[in-house]
C-alpha cells in the first residue's frame, strides 16, 4: 500500500486538498479527482473556482511538463481523463451558476481524419478557461463547419488533423470562408501533430497552436484583441 | 513468396539501429528499416546483385519529422561511393518535405503517401475513401507491434487507454506481404488487443516491386 492510499481527502484543509488534487491529476486518478471536486462543493466552493483553481491549475502543470518532455502522451491522457471526471460533475453546475464566458468556439477534426485526442484536449482546456465549446467531432466536411458556424456564431473556428494527407483540407475550409466573404467573421486556429506555424500561415489561419495550453492562450489573446477592436 | 534466401536482419536491429548489406554494388538503396526484408527478398528473387541496401532505423516511422534530415544525411554520406542512389521511402508523414529534399538531391523516391499505400498499390489504395477507420499493419509492423504501437502509446502500462486511442477505428487491416500463418495469427492478436475487427489482405510487394524493377531497368 502506497503512502498516498493513507491520505483522507476530506481531512485536508482547502489549500492542502487543492495541492493533493494537483498531484492526483498529475497521476491520472479520476476517482480521487471526482471525490476532491465533491468535497470542495460541499465546502461551498463555487463550481467556477473549483474548475479554474483545482482542475485547470493542475492540468496547467501537466501541460507544462508535457511540453518540457517530462510527461508523455499516455500520462497526459490519464490526467485528461481524471479532469474529465471532475468536469462532468461541474459542467451542469457551471451552467446553473452562470460562470463567466470568455468566448465561443466551434471545433472539429477535418474530413478524412478520425483522430481526436488533441482536439478533445483542446476542447476540455478551452472549457476550463471559460469558453463555450461546440465540438463537431471527427471527419468533418466543409459543409459541417459552415453549418455550425452559421448556427452557433462563434468567435473561433478550431480545426484539427493528425495526418499529412488530411491537413490540407483545412485550406479547403478557409478558402470556402474567403469565397463566401465570411473569413474575417471568425478567428481561425489550427493544430495537430504534423502542422507547424509556417503551414498555419500558408493556409490563411490566424494561428497554429502547438498544444492545448497554447490554444487557450492564443484564443484568449485573439478574443481579447477582437473585443478591444469592437469597443474602440 | 516467403522463401527468402538472403540473410534476414533482426527486427529489433532494424527498428532501432538500421542495417547495411555492406558496399559491394554500384547502386545503393537507402530505405526504411521496415522494408529491409522485403527489399532483400526482391533482390534475391530478381537477381539484383549489383545493389546494396542501407536502412535507417524503422522507428523513425514514429517521428516522421526526423525522416527528411536522416535521409538527406545518408544520401550525402554515401554519394561519394555510389554511382546511383535511390530512396525507398514514400512521403511517410513528412508532408512533402522528403519529396522536396529528394528533388534537391537529384534522387528518386517511391511514389505515394506511405507503405500501406504502395504495398497495396497506390492507385488501388487511393480508392479506399471509405476506409479511414482502418488501422494498418504490414508484415514488419505485425512483427514489431509492441515496439511501434503498444509500448510507445503506453498501452503496456495502461491498456485502458486503448479506447481513447482507437475508439474511432473499426478494424485492423493486416496487409500481408508474405503467406505466413504465424504472422497472420500475430496480426489477429494485435487486432484483439486493440478491440478491432480483423481483416487480412494479401498485397505481396505491390508498388515496391514495380518501383524497384523500374529503377533497375533504368540502371541495369
Amino acid at each position: 500500500m502506497s503512502e498516498d492510499d493513507d491520505i483522507i481527502l476530506s481531512e485536508l484543509d482547502d489549500e492542502e486538498l487543492v495541492q493533493q488534487m494537483f498531484d492526483d491529476l498529475y497521476d491520472g486518478l479520476r476517482e480521487e479527482i471526482e471525490e476532491g471536486v465533491n468535497i470542495l462543493l460541499e465546502r461551498g466552493w463555487a463550481p467556477y473556482k473549483i474548475l479554474t483553481e483545482a482542475l485547470v491549475g493542475g492540468m496547467t502543470i501537466v501541460g507544462a511538463d508535457f511540453r518540457d518532455g517530462i510527461l508523455f502522451v499516455p500520462e497526459v491522457l490519464l490526467a485528461a481523463n481524471a479532469m474529465k471526471g471532475g468536469m462532468a460533475i461541474l459542467k451542469p453546475l457551471l451552467a446553473e451558476t452562470g460562470a463567466p464566458r470568455v468566448g465561443k468556439m466551434v471545433i472539429g477534426t477535418v474530413k478524412g481524419d478520425i483522430h481526436d485526442i488533441g482536439k478533445n484536449l483542446v476542447s476540455m482546456m478551452m472549457e476550463g478557461a471559460g469558453f463555450e465549446v461546440v465540438d463537431l467531432g471527427i471527419n468533418n466536411p466543409v459543409e459541417s463547419y459552415l453549418e455550425a458556424l452559421e448556427k452557433e456564431q462563434p468567435d473561433i473556428l478550431g480545426m484539427s488533423a493528425l495526418l499529412t494527407t488530411t491537413m490540407p483540407y483545412m485550406k479547403v475550409v478557409i478558402d470556402t470562408l474567403v469565397e463566401q466573404g465570411k473569413r474575417d467573421d471568425y478567428i481561425v486556429l489550427v493544430g495537430g501533430a504534423p502542422l507547424n506555424e509556417e503551414f498555419g500561415k500558408a493556409i490563411g489561419a490566424d494561428a497554429y497552436c502547438r498544444d492545448a495550453a497554447v490554444a487557450v492562450e492564443t484564443a484568449k489573446d485573439f478574443v481579447g484583441r477582437r473585443h478591444n477592436q469592437m469597443n474602440a | 513468396m516467403s522463401n527468402q534466401t538472403a540473410p534476414l536482419p533482426d527486427a529489433e536491429k532494424l527498428t532501432h539501429e538500421g542495417f547495411s548489406t555492406g558496399s559491394q554494388g554500384r547502386i545503393l538503396l537507402i530505405a526504411c528499416g521496415a522494408l529491409a526484408r522485403e527489399i532483400l527478398a526482391l533482390k534475391e528473387m530478381k537477381g539484383w546483385q549489383h545493389i546494396d541496401l542501407t536502412c535507417l532505423p524503422a522507428i523513425l516511422h514514429n517521428s516522421p519529422e526526423k525522416i527528411t534530415d536522416a535521409v538527406r544525411a545518408s544520401v550525402e554520406k554515401h554519394r561519394p561511393v555510389y554511382e546511383t542512389i535511390f530512396v525507398v521511402y514514400a512521403d511517410c508523414g513528412t508532408g512533402g518535405q522528403l519529396e522536396k529534399a529528394c528533388a534537391d538531391l537529384g534522387v528518386d523516391m517511391v511514389a505515394g503517401p506511405h507503405c500501406y499505400s504502395f504495398f497495396e498499390g497506390n492507385a488501388h489504395f487511393a480508392l479506399h475513401d471509405d476506409e479511414i477507420t482502418a488501422f494498418y499493419l504490414t508484415d514488419f509492423l505485425a512483427r514489431q507491434f509492441d515496439a511501434f504501437v503498444w509500448k510507445p502509446l503506453g498501452l503496456d502500462r495502461h491498456p485502458e487507454l486503448a479506447a481513447m486511442y482507437f475508439g474511432n477505428y473499426t478494424k485492423l487491416v493486416y496487409q500481408a506481404q508474405t503467406d505466413d500463418p504465424a504472422l497472420t495469427a500475430k496480426a489477429k492478436d494485435c487486432a484483439d488487443r486493440l478491440g478491432l475487427a480483423f481483416e487480412r489482405r494479401f498485397t505481396g510487394y505491390g508498388d515496391l516491386a514495380t518501383t524497384l524493377s523500374r529503377w533497375m531497368d533504368k540502371e541495369p
